[in-house]
């Protein structure tokens, strides 16, 4: 299944290494990867396959939500079916 | 391929312009649980509840989980009651409430709507009863809610059920006086009602519908408001497809919820209703908008026309992104569910009557308002005949929800907590409709052409 992953939160070196050792982890297959630093915030957008991983979106979502917190991030998981719905017809 | 753009601009969204499904409804039937013993009857309806809605709560957790979207309320709205218990040999249907409160906490949800009539031609036995009931029902549950409809386009208005109803707020503000006559903010008094609504507190399981089915509410005062704010002094045109635009998206994001529960939980889907439903967070307002488009504050000159485009474009908008709309949809003026209209009436610039002829061109009513303690049961009768008679012509729905909070008077405020805010006591007119009100009987059906 394919999801949209997040990540926002202040600039600093490492961000983008840690949070692909997570998705790694639990055999979350990266697609495509967009980011940009905006006046010292980072914006990470990433296309990923979830088929392999173990875990549902709904407890990766906890384990992110979880990675996030310990780092001052917010980094989110959600289903690709959300922003094709808002915004393809 | 999706770009950041439109991915950041979901997000944002949710997390700074309160965009969420303000509530997944599971319709139910209990129509199979007449019975004429009251006890038999009432373990059928708790049974057949708690059976239905067992995963209702935890389907909805999961489906927040996996898209990242808040679902606010999950609910249960059932069959009316006056016709479940018509079979029951009794005087009071304060059990079957008592039962469906039990039901609704075992499964979880945050309300469960259904104690209710429908008496638009008349009242039948067990409509009485059930109308009499309604205030203990109410003070003695914590999350059931009751309507009557006591009006129709085909069918007029009986005023002998606006009378009843007048006192039977009286009676349930009175014993509810120590949470300033909460219980009021649990009954809606209709005109037109719906029998898909999910939204509470007017969400009944009408008699045309399945066995169960699946209702979504959808919300998103803050998301419009600020597309609106990116649109500052362009024309009317340039406003109502901003708004369209916007109701289209945040339709297609309950749309997709709505066909998720559905399938999880192996329920037919229904409707999603396309309603812009306040909170009182501050950038959730409807108020809000109406004041983005060029207006100082909400309930001055132009407020109406700034609310009927709001509302129009928003059904325009939502339409093409449903496979099926229903509902009340439209743009919700509840007062003290919304930071802009408490701020408004605190003001003094948004007035009882203002917010009557606002009515005309909105979904649904006169809503969670509060009045003074002293506002006698005939002023309150007058005041839903009034607006039954702007739903009645206009072959709309509209409703009453009115807090005649006990010992307060104008200028008090009158706190409800979460979703249901905090209201401004605002002034009714100090003069008599008492002898108009006892008259009773039938105010005949309207013509349906030759409209002026």
């Amino acid at each position: 299944m394919k999801a949209i992953v997040t990540v926002i939160g202040k600039d600093r070196v490492g961000i983008t290494a840690a949070v692909c050792s997570l998705l790694a982890q639990h055999n979350i297959n990266i697609l495509d990867i967009t980011q940009t630093v905006l006046q010292e915030y980072f914006t990470m957008v990433m296309l990923v396959d979830t088929s392999a991983c173990a875990q549902s979106i709904g407890d990766m979502s906890d384990i992110l939500d979880q990675a996030g917190k310990e780092q001052g991030l917010s980094i989110r998981i959600q289903r690709e079916d959300i922003f094709n719905a808002m915004h393809r017809i | 391929m999706l770009n950041q753009h439109e991915i950041m601009q979901t997000i944002q969204m949710i997390d700074q312009q309160h965009l969420d499904v303000r509530t997944i409804t599971m319709g139910i039937s209990l129509l199979s649980c007449a019975h004429s013993d009251v006890k038999v009857a009432c373990d059928k309806v708790y049974d057949k509840i708690t059976r239905y809605a067992e995963h209702l709560v935890a389907t909805g957790e999961a489906i927040e989980k996996e898209f990242g979207i808040p679902i606010v309320n999950k609910r249960i709205s059932v069959t009316p009651i006056a016709l479940v218990a018509a079979a029951a040999e009794t005087d009071n249907y304060t059990p079957f409430a008592q039962t469906l409160d039990r039901a609704a906490k075992t499964c979880g949800v945050n309300f469960i709507g259904g104690f209710s009539a429908l008496v638009q031609k008349g009242m039948t036995k067990a409509d009485r009863i059930l109308i009499n009931s309604i205030p203990e029902a109410l003070s003695t549950t914590d999350i059931v809610c009751a309507s009557v409809n006591v009006g129709s386009t085909k069918a007029g208005i009986d005023m002998d059920a606006v009378a009843l109803m007048g006192r039977t707020i009286k009676d349930l503000a009175g014993r509810t006086a120590d949470k300033g006559g909460f219980g009021c903010a649990k009954l809606v008094v209709f005109c037109n009602a719906v029998e898909d609504n999910p939204f509470m507190a007017g969400a009944f399981h009408g008699v045309g519908e399945p066995e169960k089915v699946i209702n979504v509410g959808v919300s998103g005062p803050g998301v419009v408001y600020h597309a609106l704010q990116a649109v500052k002094g362009q024309p009317f045109d340039v406003v109502a497809e901003t708004v369209k635009k916007t109701a289209f998206r945040i339709t297609r994001m309950g749309q997709l919820v709505a066909q998720e529960a559905s399938r999880r939980l192996d329920t037919p889907f229904g409707i999603v209703d396309l309603s812009l439903a306040p909170t009182p967070a501050v950038g959730d307002s409807v108020a809000r908008i109406l004041e983005e488009m060029g207006l100082e504050v909400c309930g001055t000159h132009g407020t109406t026309a700034a609310l009927a485009l709001l509302n129009d474009a928003v059904k325009k908008g939502g339409v093409m992104a449903s496979s099926s709309v229903g509902g009340l949809s439209g743009a919700f003026i509840p007062v003290s569910e919304d930071e802009g209209m408490i701020a408004a009436a605190s003001a003094g610039a948004l007035t009882l009557d203002k917010l009557e002829a606002m009515t005309c061109v909105c979904s649904v009513g006169l809503d969670m308002i509060a009045v003074p303690g002293d506002t006698s049961a005939e002023t309150i009768s007058a005041i839903i005949a009034d607006e039954a008679a702007i739903g009645m012509v206009n072959s709309k729905t509209t409703a009453v929800r009115l807090i005649p909070a006990p010992g307060c008077k104008v200028g008090d405020m009158v706190e409800f907590g979460g979703l249901l805010g905090s209201a401004p006591v605002q002034p009714v007119h100090p003069y008599s409709s008492a002898d108009f009100v006892a008259r009773g009987g039938r105010i005949p059906a309207p013509m349906q052409s030759l409209k002026n």
